[in-house]
Formats: C-alpha cells, structure tokens, sequence
C-alpha cells in the first residue's frame, strides 16, 4: 500500500512539474500567454497537483504519531518578581524623584505632541469653509461634458440631461448639474424661488445629499395619472427627490433636500446660472444646514 | 548534507536548540484548527500577486488618452492609474491573470479571517491567556477591511469611485468633527487632493501590509509561546499536556499541502472566474453614477447599513448635527466590534471565571456565549443581505422597498429569537451529552458487577 | 424565478389574454388592426386612440378599469415596440408592464401597427444600424444616458417604484424603438439629443457588453456581488473541504 501510495505522490508531482512547465511554455507563445483561462489553468493545476501530492504524503507516506507535550507554564513569578525589584532599585539614587518624573513626563508628552504636529500638513483641518465652495456664479453658461453651450430649445421634456459650468474643473461635487423640463404648471417651488425655472427648466445639482453618488436616474413617466411622478433618484441607496418641490426628499435616506441652482435664458438663447444654489452641495456633514453654497 | 547546513547555521546563530523545539512542536489535531492557516497563505498570495502589480501600476491621477487594444475606450480620457490597470489587463503577459488572482485572494483572506473568528468565538480560544492574541487577530480584521478597500479604489473606476465617495460622506458624517475629517484624508473637498491617489498608493502598499505582516508574527508568535488550544480529551489531562501531530515531519507535509491548495484554488478562480472587470465599468467622474454599484463584499454590510437606515438628519434648528450616514457607516461597524473586542473581558466578569484556558469549549459547552453569538452574528447578517435587495429586485421581482421595511422588522425580531432559539438547542445537546454519559457509566458499572 | 416572473407577467395582463376575431384569418390588415384595437387598446386609449383621462376611469371589457395616454402622434415606432414586447395590452394601468412576447403574433402586430399610424402622423419604425456604430461613442453614451438605470453592462436595475430589465439581448431594432418613446418611467430620447448615428453606437456597444469576457466566467457583470458569492460558495466551501480532509474530526463523547 505505501509503494502504491509513493508511485501516485511521484506520478502528482510529475504532473505539477508538467503545468507548470506548461505555464513557462505558454508564457513565452505570444497568443497563449496573453489567454487568461489557460494560463490559470496551468499554473492553478500545478498547484493543485502539489497540494494533493503533500495531502497524500501527509496522509500515507509521513509517520504522523502523536506525541504530548506539556502546556508552558502560565506564569513565572520568580522573574516577575525579579524585574519588578530591579525596576523599584533602579531609582536609588534618585533624591527627587517627583521632580524627575514630571520633567520626564512632560518631556516626554512635548515631543511626542511635536512630532505628531507636521500631520496636519496632509490637510487644513481647522474650517469647514471650503466645504461649501461651488464653481457656479451668476452669469456662467452650462455646458455640456465637451464644453458646448446648452440652449433652453435643447432641454426638451421627458428626457434629462448633465450640465457643468463653463471654464471650471467637471470633477468638483460643486460642478455637475442635472437639468430637466417641466410643465411649468405643475411646479411648487417656494416663493423665493421664483423665477428660478425659465420655461419650466430646472437645474439641480446632481450629487446626493446623502452620499455623493451621481443621481443618474430620471423616473420620466408619460401617463401622469396612473405612473409614478417625475423623479430624480440616486442609484446607490435609492434616495428620491421631486423637482416640482424643490428638490424634497421622497424617499430613501437622504435627509436633506437637493440644492437648486437658478437659471436664467440669455438673449441667445443659451442657459445661464443666475446665481448660487439654494444651499450646499453634495454629502452632509455637521453644521451643513447653517451655511450657504458660495 | 542536512548535518552539514545545520551545523553551519547553528554555528553561526546558535539556533539549533530553538530548531528542534520547532519541529518537535505539536499540533493538535482538528480540522477546524486549519483555517488561520488558511488566511495566512492568502495573504502569502497577496504579498506575492501584489509586488507583481506594483511594478506596472501608476498612482497617477494625470490624465491621458488611451490607445490600447480595448476598442470601447479607444479615445477615451482617463487617468493614469485606471489606464496602467488597463494595460495590466490588457497588454501585460499574464497580467490579468495576477491581477484577478490577487483580488481572488484579497477577498478568500478576509472571508478566512471570518470564519477563523467564528471558530475561535464559539470555542472560547479567546479567553485567557489568548485574549491578547484575539485582540490582535481583531485588530488584523479591522486593517484588512480597509486595505482592500483602498487596493480596489486605487484603481480610479466608476465602481470604486462611487465608493470612495460614498466613504468620503461617511467621514464626512462623524458628529462635529466630520467635515473636518474629510477633509482631513482627502486633503480637500472631494474628489480631493491629487496627492490623494498616492495616499492611497502607500498605504495600501507599504504601509499597512507592514503593520498586517507585523501584527501576523506577533500574532502566530503569541498562539506558539503559549501553545495552540485542544478540545477536552476523555481521560486525559486535556488542560496540562497537549497531545498533537509535530510539525516536522508530521504536520509539515499537510501545511504545506493547505498552502499549495490555497494558492492553487487562488490562481484557478483568477485564471477561470471574471473578478472587477473595470473595462466595463469605464473611468470615473464625480458626474456619472451606474445602478447596482456595490463594495466588495465585506464591506457589504456598511452599503446595506446605509439603506436601511431611515431618512434624518438629526439637527437642532438650522444646524446640522449627525447627518444620516453616520449610523450606519460609522457607528454600526464601530458598535460590532466594540462588542468582539470587550467580549473576552465582558465574558470573564459576567462568569467571575479569571482562570487559564487551554481547553476549548463546543459551542454547546457554553450556551449563553453560543447563543449571544449566533444572535449578533444574525443581526449582521441580515444587515449584509439588505446590501444585495436592489439585485434580489432586479432577480426575483420582489419591491425593492418592501424588502427594506421587511428586514427592518426583521432586524429587530430575528436576532433575539435565534438568541433564544440557539439557547434551548445547546441546553437540549448538554442534557443529551449528559444522558449518554450517564448510560455508559452505568452499562460499564453493571458490566463490572456481572463479571 | 421563472414561476415568480410568470406570477407577475399573469397579474399585468388583462384577464383571459388578448382578444381576437375568430375570422382573424381572412381580415385584410387594417381591418383587423381595427378590431384588435377595439377589442384590446380601446377600453384605456379611447375608440379613436385620444385617450383616456381620468377621472372618471373607463370602464372597459372584463372589468378592466381604462385609463392610457393618447395615441394620436406616436407612430408606428411606439406601437411595434408595446406590441412586439407584449407589454400591451396592460391589465392594470397602474402597474408596470410586463415582456410577453407570444402575447401576438407577428401579423397582429403588423395589423395593430398599421391601423394606429393610420390615426394620425407620427415617427415610423425604425431600422438601426449597429454595424455602423462605434463602440467607444458607445459606451461614453450609454453610460452617461443609461447606466444610472440599466446598469453600466446592460444587466438592469432599481429605479424606486419600477424595474429596469437587462438589455443586453434585446433586438437592436426594439432597443432603438425604447430609446425614442421611453416606456413606462423611461426617458424619451429624441433624435436632438441622441442622433441616428450615436443610436447605432450606443445600441453596438449594449450588443457587445459581455459577448468577450477576458477574464473567465463573467458571472453577470454586476461585480461583487455575485464575485462574494463564489468566494463564500466556491472557494470557502472547498477550502473547508481541504481542512476537513486534512484534519480529525470530533468524534462525540
């Protein structure tokens, strides 16, 4: 039984050295070697084969008695002992032992808060500030991600469409905006914000309040009656907002509505912010509500 | 030839004391004692697949055009980072495979690292002397939660990226000192600083595998100086002396063995199973959003957290105070393993059982811990399956809103009712154990009286 | 599953299926198409396809409750794709419909196609093509347009209040016909905002989405969930396994 054993642990490792040979080879053909599966195969299956050539060796081939052996002491008093009285004689001729210790610990607690310091270059830490910077000011022109001007004739109903502001960085949770038509009739917007929507076209920004995730979703229904009403909704955790009510919140876990940004039609014809959103961009963070998007 | 290599190296270290004790160590012998070893030869895996990619990886966010064979990108603007990930894919001999491998094992490591824990909590090997050796073993899962989360996000695709946002509010949501925080690590508003990519570049792949690979020698140093736990041995003094198999030439041909099958069973899922095809999930832009994006799945529990989770703020008239993220992204994780790491200490005050353990405990042996367990590891289950509600809908046409509102309830009702449930199962085996015990010690009582 | 997503397509449609003429045979198109209108379209979309508004709602045959939108101007495009996927005739206005495709056969749909052109002028039936189109403008497209619904691969999604299916093999012809009329809560993309040409590409590239997975078993383009399940069901299961093999078991006391 134990030569039958020792020719199949020989004939495994024949067959690992034989993938694994074939992996080298494969490597080096141009058209295999660029083929995934085939190269897992080979160097996987050598693998493998090695495994199951030490499992049967383990399990035929190598003597595997079991021996005791005792559990290590759980402690050692003598030495415990031992440093605790080196450590206790080691301030013998200390006088001012009091003294020593506090100039010691403050030393100590200064160089360590010293050398902790220089990582707050990694980041100004101190405002919030910046959080609320958009690149939107009153006057810039939307355009589209290859920096062509959006006219209010473009913006037709039942379909949605991304904005940036024209010259700035497309990347900053200020910049992207979604930006639909609606019947202007059906629209609730806040006093305030009157004026916000020319011809029913709104724009709002088009990262969640909830957790920054691009809200590419527009629930576009074309029977008012019996579908869903329009909607723009985050695909991460399904939060949903209403833009015929200013952005609320409908459904989902954001807990603050989507900010507005006003629009106003240039006599081109072309889409213009008439200012900055109606509060700040992107994910919440603690003291979010008391500022405003600048 | 072997005398003369040891003579020479314990002529220059004097190790061969040392060498003998080594392989004379024993190991008891229970299968479920291999899972550790399971994770640490991932990890092998990771170190060996990761130095690999770190030689044709760019932690560049410098925008260029690509031109490889991919068609659907040709003449798309991206990042450095995402095209070397491209070319790893695309142009490198072999790459893809080592590519896929590694992500393979980044998510077999912390899937061993889980079920390692559950064996080691529901056999008690976490009490005393090992409680230091278990706070390790946590803090390792911990680190490894978040080196893959920044192995995976380096990458700068549109998956990774709605994650990496998605992080950035979770940061952001920590009470009062969140935006400060994020902006923190970003080192500005997001997407951030440039410098944010190689950030990510260097913590993922030297700073933390530094610390993991350190915490990993402490940690198998510890399980060795005080020596590996058994399962009670019927007569014997399964407390004093540990019976096992020595490591050479007994256990080495079968560690081996696990090592070789692990990297086996690694580069066959690489080479064979489709892992973060990035090509098709094309560059990231904070303006573009896919459905279905999800983490990796350990971190599958935090995505199901934040769906769950009710929609508030909680302010104080125009201040906000903890935005909503914040319970599920921050405080759940915390809150679990809060509870993992106080358990040894909270277990030792609750039983007043401050002695050395050597033995372990079946999951029946200690019915409260079993039960407690079970319950938790429910609760964190069911968070983990809401993560995946909105592909059940997709699947299996259940709403995806009902399926919200049915976990929150049972959430709430689930877990105490397995607490229960496992409490009368263990009780229930404990008085079987005790009958069959008791039947033979009386058959072999009326066996020596007949004789 | 596939009984689930029976359940659902059975509850969509009217009861008793769609209604036909029993001399279906011998009917010349339009007039068929008539009657199948009559029959099927009219209790929600009005005798004349203008509609229904309510309230009130029509009450129609089998006690279907009507309400639908006016035909007048959708053309033929919109009427072969609600015919061709069979999400016509909708039991319930209120739900989202359904793909049944063996709800009509071929001559119906030519017959019902023809009579509601016949109502008024409106967009014909489209004939991309994707040979012509190019897969990066593609994937640019699609993912800009269409992925925060259909999933960046095509494999659909959630949207709150209705499903999005996979369209990764649906005929190009009926994905250029969904593209333009937006079904239930889909956008409407008209030719001003996607061109014929970026159609083809877009609908080229949809095609090709997982045809060619490089890295082995594509395990449905949806990334780490199905990548967490073969983790735990594959690779943990069998590395127990090993450990099982290579260990003792506790035998019981």
């Amino acid at each position: 039984m134990r030569r039958r054993s020792e020719t199949v642990v020989a004939m495994l490792l024949f067959a690992c050295a034989g993938c694994a040979i074939a992996f080298v080879v494969f490597y080096a053909i141009d058209r295999l070697g660029r083929n995934t599966q085939v190269m897992g195969l080979a160097l996987g299956g050598a693998l493998i084969f090695l495994a199951v050539a030490l499992m049967v060796t383990a399990a035929r081939l190598v003597v595997s008695e079991e021996l005791e052996h005792d559990y290590p002491e759980p402690e050692h008093p003598e030495e415990q002992q031992a440093i605790e009285q080196v450590v206790a004689e080691s301030g013998d001729r200390l006088t001012r032992k009091r003294l020593l210790k506090t100039a010691a610990g403050l030393a100590g607690g200064a160089v360590g808060a010293a050398l902790v310091v220089p990582a707050a270059s990694l980041g100004p830490v101190v405002s919030s500030a910046p959080l609320y910077d958009t690149p939107w000011r009153r006057g810039l022109r939307l355009v589209d991600d290859k920096g062509r001007p959006w006219r209010a004739l473009d913006i037709e109903p039942k379909n949605f469409y991304t904005a940036y502001p024209e010259g700035a960085d497309r990347d900053l949770i200020g910049s992207p905006l979604v930006v639909i038509r609606l019947d202007p009739a059906e629209l609730h917007l806040p006093a305030d914000r009157a004026g916000w929507a020319p011809q029913g076209i709104l724009a709002y920004s088009k990262v969640c309040t909830h957790a920054a995730c691009a809200i590419a979703l527009f629930r576009t229904p074309k029977f008012e009656p019996t579908q869903p009403r329009p909607a723009l909704v985050c695909p991460c955790h399904y939060s949903t907002f209403d833009p015929s009510r200013a952005g609320e919140v409908i459904a989902g876990p954001a807990g603050r509505a989507l900010p507005q940004l006003p629009l106003y039609v240039d006599p081109a014809g072309v889409l213009r912010a008439a200012g900055n959103f109606s509060g700040p961009v992107g994910p919440s963070w603690s003291g979010v509500r008391s500022g405003k998007a600048t | 030839m072997v005398r003369r290599a040891v003579r020479w190296l314990d002529e220059r270290s004097g190790a061969a004391p040392f060498l003998k004790g080594v392989l004379r160590y024993v190991f008891p012998d229970h299968w479920s004692f291999l899972l550790g070893e399971v994770a640490l030869y991932a990890f092998i895996v990771l170190v060996a697949t990761g130095v690999y990619l770190t030689l044709f990886f760019e932690p560049s966010l410098s925008k260029t055009v690509y031109h490889g064979p991919y068609v659907p990108l040709q003449g798309v603007e991206m990042t450095d980072a995402y095209r070397s990930v491209l070319d790893i894919s695309f142009q490198v001999k072999a790459g893809l495979l080592i590519r896929q491998t590694h992500h393979w094992a980044a998510n077999v490591f912390v899937a061993a690292i889980v079920v390692h824990l559950l064996r080691i909590f529901f056999t008690g090997a976490f009490r005393k002397p090992r409680d230091l050796t278990y706070l390790i073993g946590l803090a390792m899962l911990m680190l490894t939660l978040l080196e893959g989360y920044l192995g995976y996000s380096m990458v700068d695709d549109l998956l990774s990226g709605m994650g990496l946002a998605i992080g950035y509010s979770v940061a952001l949501s920590a009470p009062v000192v969140g935006g400060a925080l994020g902006r923190l690590i970003w080192g500005a508003p997001y997407p951030g600083d440039p410098a944010f990519e190689s950030r990510m570049y260097i913590a993922h792949v030297f700073v933390f595998p530094i610390i993991i690979g350190t915490l990993i020698a402490l940690h198998l140093t510890l399980v060795a100086s005080r020596h590996h736990t058994q399962f009670r041995r019927p007569g014997r003094q399964s407390g004093r002396k540990v019976l096992g198999v020595p490591m050479f030439p007994g256990q080495a041909p079968r560690s081996l063995g696990l090592m070789a099958a692990v990297a086996g069973v690694l580069f066959l899922l690489g080479g064979l199973v489709q892992i973060n095809p990035i090509w098709l999930w094309g560059p990231y832009h904070v303006g573009l959003g896919t459905n279905g994006a999800q983490p990796d799945w350990y971190l599958g529990w935090l995505i199901g957290a934040l769906r769950l989770i009710p929609h508030f703020d909680v302010t104080i008239g125009n201040y906000t105070l903890v935005p909503n993220p914040f319970w599920g992204g921050m405080l759940f994780p915390l809150f679990v393993f809060f509870i993992l790491a106080v358990w040894p200490w909270a277990e030792r005050r609750f039983t007043r059982d401050r002695s050395f353990h050597n033995v372990l405990d079946r999951p029946r042996d200690a019915p409260w811990r079993t039960a407690l367990g079970a319950g938790v590891l429910t609760f964190v289950l069911l968070v983990f399956f809401v993560g995946s509600a909105d592909r059940a809908f997709v699947s299996y046409q259940i709403d995806y809103n009902t399926q919200i509102w049915i976990y929150r309830v049972l959430c709430l009702v689930l877990p105490p009712l397995v607490t229960w449930l496992t409490l009368r199962i263990c009780r229930g085996l404990q008085r079987a154990d005790e009958i069959e015990h008791d039947r033979e010690e009386a058959e072999g009582e009326s066996a020596a009286a007949a004789a | 599953m596939a009984a689930l997503a029976l359940a659902a397509v059975a509850i969509a449609q009217p009861p008793g299926g769609v209604v036909r003429p029993e001399n279906e045979g011998s009917l010349r198109p339009l007039e068929l198409g008539a009657q199948l209108f009559a029959a099927n379209c009219a209790s929600c979309h009005g005798p004349r396809g203008q509609g229904v508004y309510p309230p009130p709602f029509q009450h129609g045959a089998s006690g279907i409750k009507g309400a639908g939108p006016s035909l007048l101007g959708v053309g033929a495009l919109a009427v072969d794709f609600y015919v061709r996927t069979g999400y016509m005739p909708l039991g319930d206005p209120t739900r989202e419909p359904h793909t049944n495709r063996d709800l009509w056969n071929a001559r119906e749909r030519r017959a019902l196609v023809a009579y509601v052109a016949s109502l008024s002028k409106g967009p014909p039936v489209p004939h991309p093509d994707p040979a012509a189109g190019r897969l990066a403008e593609g994937l640019q497209l699609f993912t800009e347009r269409c992925s925060g619904c259909h999933q960046v691969a095509g494999e659909g999604g959630v949207v709150t209040g209705a499903r999005v299916p996979p369209i990764q093999h649906v005929a190009p012809q009926e994905i250029a016909e969904a593209v333009r009329t937006g079904p239930f809560v889909m956008p409407a993309f008209s030719q001003k905002d996607i061109s014929d040409g970026q159609l083809n590409s877009i609908i080229a590239y949809v095609r090709s989405v997982g045809r060619h997975d490089s890295g082995g078993w594509g395990i449905g383009h949806v990334g780490p969930i199905p990548e967490g399940m073969v983790t735990w069901f594959v690779a943990v299961v069998v590395l127990i396994a090993v450990c099982v093999v290579l260990g003792t078991r506790l035998k019981a006391r």
